[in-house]
C-alpha cells in the first residue's frame, strides 16, 4: 500500500485532517501519569472525600506519595484522577479564580457548586476542542449549612448525589457507598465507609494503593488529613484459596 | 526518526481518525404526548455509563416557559450545555419581545441549533412538548442534527425502539387489527400509558430505569412535574 507520511508538507495540503494529529500544542490525547479512583459521600454534618496517594506510570507505582487532594475554598475541596499534569493545570486554573476573588475583597466568593459548574464548563470547552483535560474530579463542599458533592469528567459530565465515585471506583466503590449511606451519617462514619471502599479497591484495582488522604468539609471548614496507610488482611479464605476458572465459583 | 506506525497514513484515505473521540453515550429515554388540552413530557433519570449506572437522578428535561418543555436524551455534557443556550435564548427572546416563547418557535430554535453545529453535532435526541398557539397539546420529536416534525406523540433515546411502536398503536390507533373508533387519550389514560411504557421498556434496556420526571403541561395548571419510581436494576 502506498502511504504518506503526515509532516509538516503534507500538513498544509491536507488541512483538515492533519491539523488534528500532529500538533505540538494538543496535549493530552492518551494520559501517562495517572491517578486512579475520587470517592465522596455526603454526611448529615458535612462531606467527606477521598483519594489515594499514587500517580501511576502506566502499571508502573511512580509517585507513591502524591496528593490527589485540594482545598479550594474555606467551604470547597477538590478530588481528582486521571491525567496528572492536567490536574495539575486544574489546580493553577482553581487558584488564579480564588485570587481574583480575594482581590475584589467584595465578600463574594465561589461556592462548591460554583466551583464545580466552572469546572464542568471548561472540561467541556476543551473536549469540543478534541484536547481533553483528562480527569475525573470530584467536588465536595459544605456552604450555607448545605451539603455538597459533585463530579465532573473529561467529556464535561456534570451531576451531583449523595454519593460518587470515579474511575474503578464506580465499579467496585460506588455499590458499596450506595448501600452504607444514610441521610444522618456522621462525618466519623463517612471516613470508616470511605476507608473501606479503598481497601476493596485495594486488593482488587492494580493501580491503587492502600495509602490515602481524606479530605472533609463541615460547618469548621475544609480540612485535608496527612496521608496514612490502611490495614489490609490478606488470609481471607478466597485470598488464600482462589478458586480455579473451572470450579463453579464468582468472578 | 517518526516512528511510521503512528505517522504513516495509506494514502487513499486521507482523514485519519483522532484517538481522542468526544462522545459518549448516556443512554436515557423521553416521551412526549400531546392531547386535546394537555401535554406530558417525560425522561428517565438514570445517567448510564457502559454497564455502569454513575448515579441515578440526573435532570433530562428543561422548562422553558409555563408552556413549552424540552427534554434530551443521549450524551448528558451535550444535553446539559443545549439546555443552557436554548434557556438562555428563550429568556432573552421573552424579555426584549415581553411575551411568553411559543411552541412552533422553540421548534424552530430547536432544529436551528442542533443544524449550527451539523458538522459537530450535540449528541442529543430530543423531544418538545407544549400547548400551541391554540392551546391543543402537540409535540416535536428530533434527531441530533434538527430535523425534526410536528407529531401527536414522540419517543426518543435508548428505548425508542421498545416504546414508539406501542405509543403509535395506542395513542394514533396505528396499526389496530380491527379498525376501531379513534379516541383520543383523556389526560389520566395517557399518563397510565408513559408509566406502562417505561416500566416495560425498563424491563429490556439498560439505560432505562430508576426514575422517570413526568411533566404536565396544562392552560390552568402551567407545568406540573411528577417523578414516578422504576425498578434500579
Amino acid at each position: 500500500m502506498e502511504l504518506h507520511i503526515s509532516s509538516s508538507a503534507t500538513k498544509a495540503e491536507n488541512f483538515s485532517s492533519a491539523q488534528l494529529f500532529v500538533d505540538p500544542t494538543r496535549h493530552t490525547t492518551a494520559p501517562l501519569v495517572t491517578g486512579g479512583s475520587v470517592v465522596g459521600i455526603k454526611c448529615s454534618d458535612g462531606v467527606v472525600i477521598a483519594a489515594d496517594t499514587l500517580a501511576s506510570y502506566g502499571s508502573l507505582a511512580r509517585f507513591q506519595n502524591f496528593s490527589r487532594l485540594m482545598k479550594v475554598t474555606d467551604s470547597c475541596m477538590l478530588g481528582g484522577g486521571g491525567e496528572v499534569s492536567d490536574f495539575q493545570e486544574i489546580q493553577r486554573l482553581l487558584e488564579n479564580l480564588i485570587t481574583k476573588d480575594f482581590c475584589f475583597n467584595d465578600e463574594h466568593i465561589q461556592t462548591p457548586r460554583s466551583v464545580h459548574q466552572y469546572l464542568g464548563r471548561v472540561l467541556y470547552a476543551q473536549r469540543s476542542r478534541l484536547n481533553p483535560l483528562w480527569n475525573s474530579l470530584l467536588v465536595g463542599g459544605y456552604a450555607a449549612s448545605q451539603s455538597f458533592l459533585g463530579v465532573v469528567d473529561l467529556y464535561g459530565t456534570t451531576f451531583e448525589s449523595e454519593v460518587l465515585a470515579t474511575g474503578f471506583g464506580v465499579l467496585l466503590g460506588l455499590p458499596l457507598l450506595r448501600k452504607a449511606y444514610r441521610p444522618d451519617l456522621s462525618i466519623n462514619e463517612g471516613i470508616k465507609i470511605v476507608e473501606d471502599v479503598f481497601r476493596v479497591l485495594f486488593y482488587r484495582d492494580a493501580r491503587s494503593i492502600n495509602r490515602i488522604q481524606v479530605a472533609t468539609a463541615t460547618s469548621a471548614g475544609v480540612t485535608i488529613s496527612e496521608p496514612y496507610s490502611l490495614e489490609t488482611k490478606w488470609d481471607f479464605e478466597g485470598f488464600v484459596n482462589p478458586r480455579s476458572t473451572y470450579d463453579e465459583s464468582t468472578w | 526518526m517518526w516512528n511510521a506506525s503512528v505517522v504513516a497514513v495509506p494514502a487513499t484515505e486521507s482523514i485519519q481518525r483522532p484517538d481522542f473521540m468526544p462522545y459518549q453515550n448516556n443512554g436515557g429515554t423521553v416521551v412526549a404526548i400531546g392531547g386535546e388540552d394537555y401535554c406530558i413530557v417525560s425522561a428517565t433519570t438514570r445517567l448510564g455509563l457502559g454497564f455502569a449506572i454513575p448515579t441515578r437522578n440526573v435532570c433530562r428535561y428543561s422548562i422553558l416557559n409555563n408552556r413549552v418543555v424540552l427534554a434530551t436524551a443521549g450524551m448528558f455534557a451535550d444535553t446539559v450545555t443545549l439546555h443552557k443556550v436554548i434557556k438562555a435564548r428563550v429568556k432573552i427572546y421573552e424579555e426584549q419581545q415581553d411575551k411568553p416563547f411559543e411552541l412552533r418557535s422553540a421548534a424552530q430554535l430547536l432544529s436551528n441549533t442542533l443544524y449550527y453545529r451539523r458538522f459537530f453535532p450535540y449528541y442529543t435526541f430530543n423531544v418538545l412538548g407544549g400547548l400551541d398557539e391554540d392551546g391543543q397539546g402537540f409535540v416535536y420529536g428530533f434527531d441530533a442534527i434538527g430535523s425534526g416534525e410536528k407529531v401527536k406523540v414522540v419517543c426518543n433515546g435508548t428505548g425508542q425502539a421498545l416504546i414508539q411502536p406501542i405509543l403509535d398503536n395506542q395513542v394514533e390507533r396505528k396499526q389496530q387489527y380491527e379498525n376501531k373508533q379513534i379516541t383520543n387519550l383523556s389526560l389520566e389514560e395517557a399518563l397510565d400509558l408513559v408509566k406502562d411504557v417505561f416500566t416495560s421498556a425498563g424491563e429490556r434496556d439498560i439505560y432505562t430505569g430508576d426514575a422517570v420526571d413526568i411533566c404536565i403541561i396544562t392552560k390552568q395548571r402551567g407545568v406540573f412535574v411528577e417523578t414516578f419510581q422504576l425498578k434500579q436494576d
